[in-house]
């Protein structure tokens, strides 16, 4: 046998803008998404929806449907074989109707049919007669009702506490909707042994096969949920849509069937951001020191729970924001109404206290005579100060101060810019002089929980496996498009010295939960546990071996290379297996009070605005930001996770929300829900500000939602700076700027 | 009826019912799944092809339409392993995350490079309005077209 014995090193790993390696295949065409998916003789699911918002069902009959050609199976409510329920916290939501329909668009029968086409007619063909009802839609009526999913107080400090200075306002913000690209659709095969394999686009697949298995009454073995492609989630993807139906009617045909929301029904097959109505008051000292905060926050959780008691908790424990006050209290009511239900989107519950406390500042500093920026920086948040509402003592790092004075640093850009007319206001519509636009300017600071809290037992499981070729990573951790699979990819390149890594997406079958891919929480617990494995493989072989080097080659001592890798996959050990947790969390007092969470993160937005105060149309020139992210691991995905969740917190400023009347969905498409465009797309400075945090590999943070947080205040703020309006209310529309 | 495409130098001829779209016979008829089913209905650019030399959203296309059309989808702009320059630049601008919107901007932007190899920032911005991405923000996509722009305009001098 032949050693070499030059060293190499490895290209690709932490730190670096390491190419995804599904890069190519997307580029070309060539990925397969979960609605590109097909088997052999796969039949076509669809789902009959509700158009009712609350109703009785009186009669259901199946039997017309069924003599449609081409149709296998109609399945309803009664032909749920286990739990007919389901749901993320707590299992509330009917797999089909149970007789009362709840929201527009919930499901009463699904069907599998040869063709599209065929399902299309089997479904105008089932006859359901209603009894309609009155929908409750106002969650202030809900709240008046005691229809909730939670209420909670978070109490601190001394309530008699007063400040000189106070301010209060009214804050609302709209349903907005995740809008991934990619539709809900999956494809269940039979195994011809009383089980199923299910492909679906999820982010959370181990979350989806305990809800699948309850429902279908089956052992867990039977099922097993592979990830397939996913185009986009934000946290449309956490619940279950179409996972357990696709289920049920391929146990039932014995043939697989396929399934593929269109856009009009994906945008009632996820739940969405809660809207929300918040009242608060600021009240300070003359000098600008908080002194007490008090808040109310209603949210809408809508017909069913799904993680509304979790969004409450953020939205109560992040109602201060990043700021020190030690007189709190804040009441947050989660409704139950009629709506359409209302879940996880990327800031969960953060993203909507934060235009609440930031719309505040702006006016407290307004009321104080005093720069908002400095009124921000006299209250920033630091290690060693305590969370205004939980109490918990920051550790680790928090550098409010440092993200907020270096997005002051960046310079401005320069004034209107009309030299094309997608730079106005109103772009190439040309609407607008540019003579009659006016500038403003207007910052916000956002702050967010990163992993799971109050006591969630959060973990991921990690497999190494090392081969003659490289080393694999096995996860079910889901890929949403964020750049997991390339930052776990570049943590085993760093630690095992080889540049040939490739990431398995294991089924539910092959290795445990890698938990959701939400709460920024991936980077930390994946990426974190495959540190973990990494390491420890490496330190059991270096142990093993007496040696002290691995790489590529082999092992090596003192320079000599002495174990091949072809050896070492032979001898072991070459496999190694991690659970891997974080930091325990509590779960609050009564309160409210309590370590609740693991780790946190901050950023600041400055928005530069244009307005036609004539038409009241924005165009939101640029955004710059400071992120506090702890480590750079790789910066192209980075500035990726910062720019499109900016552009998500635009679009919740400018112009993104779904329109509801009497809890139907007025635009459910995309030609009335209006996502940003290039046209749309402000120009982003980025920057970052590495202080380690105390958990998280080489000191790395997760961060996918603190840009969307505030962002959507500082358009907003500078909004308010250009036209003097008071923008309580987002998105900001025409009307509120003109002030019809 | 028995409707024939050549779609990416390569003649398809299926059967369709009638009121299939060119994106639905592309994707389930053609095993052409590249083309995407995000909105199918001409807002999000993410079905985009290029049918008769223009580039078209192909969930607005009757696929009787196209009957005896030359169309180009994204499958067709990589030679086996070589990437389309526009491949190339999104890729390393970082311009692909979920890559669901990525087929529409490769067929998009290709044809905007035809055109003119060395657009302007703008002129990016304005032939891509049509192309709706969630991931991005844009600004990746708009970074590593921009690069290819000044590279087409340095080798041309």
């Amino acid at each position: 046998m032949t050693f070499t014995t030059q060293r190499r090193e490895v290209r690709s790993g932490v730190g670096t803008s390491a190419d995804r390696p599904d890069g190519i295949p997307k580029v070309k065409g060539n990925f397969a998404y979960s609605s590109d998916l097909s088997a052999h003789g796969a039949l076509w699911g669809a789902t009959l929806r509700s158009p009712h918002a609350h109703a009785r069902i009186t009669r259901l009959d199946i039997g017309p449907a069924l003599r449609v050609p081409g149709v296998s199976a109609i399945l309803t409510y009664d032909d749920v074989p286990g739990r007919k329920v389901f749901g993320l916290e707590e299992a509330d939501q009917p797999v089909l109707a149970d007789g009362e329909v709840r929201y527009w668009g919930e499901p009463i029968a699904v069907v599998a049919a040869d063709d599209a086409e065929d399902a299309r007619r089997a479904l105008e063909a089932i006859v359901v007669e209603y009894d309609v009802l009155e929908p409750l839609v106002d969650p202030e009526e809900a709240a008046r009702r005691d229809e909730t999913f939670r209420t909670m107080t978070v109490r601190r400090g001394d309530p008699e506490a007063r400040g000189e200075v106070v301010v209060e306002g009214y804050y609302d913000t709209g349903m907005q909707d995740q809008a991934p690209l990619g539709p809900e659709a999956g494809l269940a095969i039979p195994d011809g042994e009383g089980g199923v394999d299910l492909y679906v686009a999820t982010q959370w697949s181990h979350v989806d096969h305990e809800q699948i298995v309850a429902a279908l009454g089956v052992p867990p073995d039977r099922v097993r949920v592979h990830l397939s492609g996913i185009g986009g989630a934000f946290g449309a993807r956490e619940d279950v849509s179409l996972q357990i139906h696709l289920c049920m009617l391929a146990m039932h045909t014995g043939r697989p069937v396929r399934m593929v929301y269109n856009r009009a029904e994906s945008f009632v097959g996820h739940v969405h951001r809660h809207p929300s109505r918040m009242w608060y008051r600021h009240e300070a000292t003359r000098d600008g020191t908080l002194v007490r905060v008090t808040a109310r926050l209603l949210l809408d959780g809508g017909a069913y729970m799904s993680s509304s008691r979790a969004v409450m908790a953020n939205a109560a424990y992040f109602a201060v924001g990043p700021y020190r006050c030690d007189s709190v209290e804040v009441h947050g009511v989660m409704t139950r109404t009629n709506n359409p239900p209302c879940g996880a989107m990327r800031g969960f519950g953060a993203v909507q206290s934060c235009f609440g406390y930031e719309s505040q500042m702006d006016r407290l500093a307004d009321a104080l005579g005093m720069d908002p920026v400095e009124l921000r920086l006299r209250n920033a948040l630091a290690p060693g100060d305590h969370m205004p509402t939980t109490g918990q003592l920051i550790e680790g790092s928090l550098p409010t101060a440092e993200v907020i004075e270096r997005l002051r640093a960046i310079p401005l850009p320069s004034g209107l810019d009309a030299t094309h007319p997608l730079h106005l206001p109103g772009g190439t519509g040309l609407t607008t002089s540019p003579g009659d636009v006016v500038r403003g300017v207007g910052y916000a600071v956002g702050m967010k929980n990163l992993m799971f809290s109050e006591a969630f037992d959060d973990f991921t499981e990690v497999r190494i496996v090392l081969t003659p070729v490289g080393v694999e990573i096995h996860t079910a951790a889901a890929e949403v498009g964020q750049g997991l699979i390339t930052v776990c990819q570049q943590i085993a390149r760093s630690v095992l010295d080889m540049e040939h890594v490739a990431v398995i997406f294991d089924d539910t079958s092959q290795i445990g939960s890698a938990g959701s891919t939400s709460a920024s929480r991936q980077t930390q617990m994946t990426g974190g546990a495959v540190l973990a494995a990494t390491t420890e493989l490496r330190d059991r072989i270096l142990a093993e071996y007496g040696a002290d080097r691995l790489d590529a080659q082999g092992v090596w001592r003192e320079g000599e290379l002495t174990v091949s890798v072809d050896e070492l996959c032979q001898r072991g050990p070459a496999e190694h297996h991690v659970r891997f947790r974080h930091p325990p969390t509590a779960r609050p007092d009564d309160n409210g009070q309590g370590d609740v969470h693991v780790d946190f993160a901050v950023a600041a937005h400055r928005a530069v605005v244009d307005v036609d105060p004539e038409l009241g149309l924005v165009r939101v020139v640029r955004v710059d930001t400071v992120q506090d992210v702890g480590k750079v691991l790789n910066p192209r995905a980075l500035v990726g996770q910062i720019e499109g969740g900016i552009m998500q917190g635009v679009g919740l400023a400018v112009m993104e929300e779904l329109v509801l009347d009497g809890g139907r969905i007025r635009n459910a498409n995309f030609t009335d829900y209006l996502l940003p465009t290039f046209a749309d797309a402000p120009d982003v400075v980025a920057e970052f500000v590495e202080e380690p945090s105390h958990f998280g590999p080489f000191g790395a943070k997760g961060a996918g939602e603190p840009p969307t947080i505030s962002s959507t205040p500082a358009v907003a703020a500078a909004i308010r700076a250009a036209t003097g309006r008071p923008i309580t209310r987002v998105p900001v529309h025409p009307d509120d700027i003109i002030g019809l | 009826m028995r409707i024939t495409i050549t779609v990416n130098g390569v003649d398809h001829s299926v059967d369709v019912r009638g009121p299939e779209s060119l994106l639905h016979v592309l994707r389930e008829e053609m095993a052409l799944p590249g083309s995407k089913n995000a909105c199918e209905q001409g807002e999000c650019g993410s079905c985009s092809v290029v049918l008769d030399g223009d580039v078209v959203c192909s969930c607005l296309v009757m696929a009787v339409d196209a009957n005896g059309s030359t169309v180009r989808t994204v499958e067709g702009y990589a030679d086996h392993d070589v990437l389309h320059p526009v491949q190339t630049a999104l890729l390393d601008g970082g311009g692909v995350q979920c890559g669901f919107c990525t087929p529409g901007f490769v067929v998009a932007a290709a044809e905007l490079f035809d055109v003119n190899p060395t657009p302007t920032s703008d002129e990016i911005r304005e032939a891509l309005a049509g192309n709706v991405c969630r991931c991005t923000g844009y600004g990746a996509i708009l970074r590593g077209l921009e690069e290819l722009a000044a590279r087409n305009a340095g080798g041309g001098a």
